[in-house]
């Protein structure tokens, strides 16, 4: 069912960190009183996990569906339909107050930093917040996990009482990650998380959230559209295109192979850092493939819906 | 360079403000030939894009040139009446910008657009500028262009609109067009589009193009030579090979090392 649970789990093991099973959302839209609505299907039927302590890319273009799924997984959107399972128990059923005790295992960081921080508060009164909604601590012991948590993701004591606004890109960023720290997560969704970012300080933000991957035991569902990244960061990737993953597997032997239209074209577009690297653009043409073909294994540990 | 076609030096913006000065461009000078693609690289901040308004002298206040020449078909731009600047702009050296949804007119259609460049430069009349804009709708490649010219930006997806913006900037023949990150708003594979009809119409137009971009990438695709901005400083400038195998300043090598991957490629590749 889903690519790589069956062949690679031994029976009896521990269940992934993270499984979605056949995960659908569609978006209903009203196209006014006299026509029927229309539906978006952002995302449909899709299948994957997450091991524990991995990284796991998901890429794709804009409307693939991918921060979709990311919202979906911690209901910040009702999913039409599908499970996702965390630590073997279906969140999606899951009542109000067991769903906000979920959360504090489950984060997200957003692309956008100026969006998702509040503009009126101080930066030690945003990472403190997720521990004051669910009554952690007293005031000083609050105060003082706030201020590992600075130092954690590299921020100073001085700026506790700096507004967003008096971050640089990167800084702001790093708070957006102590927030999401707070609360002792498994798992962080990185939804382009390092996207808006230039490059030398996307490099930093990466190197440390890998670091922190390995001190606090992180698993990071990766969403991002940017391949060169994903190849370099992410041990294994799904692919998805209009909704459905495409391709999915390790990241050598996906990248060493790809196999289905999309993700050919898809690593074809990539800019080459090599002006002599003779350019051969793959162009997709969505008529050379079935929409609806399943995933199989192309080669070990990498599947593709062709 | 026997004859460059742009010729900026020792050019100087600052930004004048209450408390502080601010020297957004220090002393930049380089040269562009005609027909040559030069890549403006740097980070946020670095002063690229207030060195393009400069030249097309579209700095807003309290953003001001302070000092430098900006030579362009052997005329000072910084000394021309402005009347004179006015037939530069957009008809000898257009702009194009990176979010096509903002500079487009949302209530005017595509075609009106496109041939508006023709007649506010007095190039052609109402009636022959709207068949002059689907002419060039079809040198972008805009399937079905006699219709698209009738739809508004809205009705365009994203790659569309940047070929719109292309074909404006394309309308009255320009010796140099300024491109300021032409496709960092769009999906990878768009962009590759964007990118390739870029290169098409530079060599079908003999276009010049100042490129200005933070993706080495795109550098590597597009670029003749490039220039390296850090703080309003060009730290370094070269031949695209050179920079990209061999750079000398260690802020180019930084910058370099942090794109994903980079790394792998040994630096003296074929």
């Amino acid at each position: 069912m889903t690519p790589g649970i069956e062949s690679a789990r031994e029976p009896g093991l521990a269940p992934a960190l993270l499984e979605v099973r056949h995960l659908v959302k569609h978006f209903v839209r009203k196209e006014g009183l006299w026509r029927s609505p229309s539906v978006v299907k952002a995302v449909d039927d899709v299948s994957f996990s997450v091991e524990e302590g991995e990284m796991f890319g998901l890429v794709g273009e804009s409307g693939s569906g991918k921060s979709t799924i990311g919202r979906c997984i911690l209901r910040l959107v009702e999913p039409s339909s599908g499970e996702v399972h965390f630590r073997g128990e279906n969140v999606l059923q899951f009542p109000r107050a067991r769903m906000r005790q979920a959360r504090r295992d489950m984060q997200i960081v957003f692309q956008d930093p100026y969006s998702s921080l509040n503009p009126r508060m101080r930066a030690g009164d945003i990472v403190e917040e997720p521990l004051i909604i669910h009554r952690i601590g007293s005031k000083a012991e609050r105060r003082e996990r706030v201020a590992d948590l600075f130092q954690l993701v590299g921020l100073d004591p001085d700026h506790l009482t700096r507004y967003p606004h008096e971050f640089s890109g990167g800084q702001r960023q790093r708070v957006g990650i102590a927030r999401a720290l707070a609360l002792n997560p498994a798992l962080i969704i990185a939804d382009e998380a390092v996207s808006a970012l230039d490059v030398s300080i996307q490099a930093q933000v990466i190197l440390l959230m890998l670091e922190l991957k390995v001190r606090l035991k992180l698993t990071y569902l990766f969403i991002a559209h940017d391949l060169r990244l994903v190849e370099h960061v992410c041990g294994r990737v799904a692919v998805m295109y209009l909704g459905r993953i495409v391709e999915i597997g390790d990241t050598p032997a996906l990248f060493a192979n790809p196999t289905h239209p999309y993700t050919r074209a898809l690593i074809s577009a990539v800019p080459v850092l090599d002006p002599d690297m003779p350019r051969q653009r793959i162009p997709l043409d969505p008529a050379s493939f079935d929409r609806e073909a399943p995933l199989r294994e192309v080669s070990a540990s990498h599947w593709a819906a062709v | 360079m026997a004859d460059p076609l742009l010729d900026v030096q020792r050019l100087t913006v600052v930004f004048e403000g209450a408390r502080s000065t601010v020297t957004a461009v220090d002393g930049v000078s380089f040269q562009i030939a005609p027909g040559e693609t030069l890549g403006l690289v740097g980070e946020s901040g670095s002063g690229k894009s207030v060195t393009a308004l400069a030249i097309l002298r579209l700095l807003q206040p309290p953003g001001r040139v302070t000092a430098g020449r900006i030579i362009f078909e052997g005329r000072d731009l910084l000394a021309l009446p402005e009347r004179d600047m006015r037939q530069v702009r957009g008809a000898r050296i257009s702009l194009m910008f990176q979010e096509p949804m903002t500079t487009l007119n949302p209530v005017m259609r595509v075609g009106d657009q496109i041939a508006e460049a023709f007649t506010v430069h007095g190039q052609a009349g109402a009636g022959a500028a709207r068949g002059r804009a689907v002419e060039l709708l079809n040198a972008v490649h805009i399937p079905d262009a006699a219709r698209r010219a009738r739809d508004y930006p809205h009705q365009l997806s994203g790659g569309m609109r940047q070929r719109v913006m292309i074909a404006i900037a394309l309308a009255c023949h320009p010796a140099l067009v300024i491109a300021d990150e032409p496709t960092t708003a769009l999906d990878v594979t768009i962009q590759a589009q964007v990118l390739d009809l870029l290169r098409e119409l530079r060599g079908q137009y003999n276009l010049a193009l100042l490129l200005i971009t933070h993706d080495f990438g795109v550098i590597a695709e597009m670029a003749d030579r490039v220039a390296v901005m850090h703080r309003g400083a060009l730290v370094e400038q070269g031949p695209v090979r050179q920079i990209l195998r061999a750079p000398v300043h260690a802020y180019t090598q930084n910058l370099l090392a942090a794109v994903p991957g980079a790394g792998v490629r040994p630096p003296d590749a074929p």
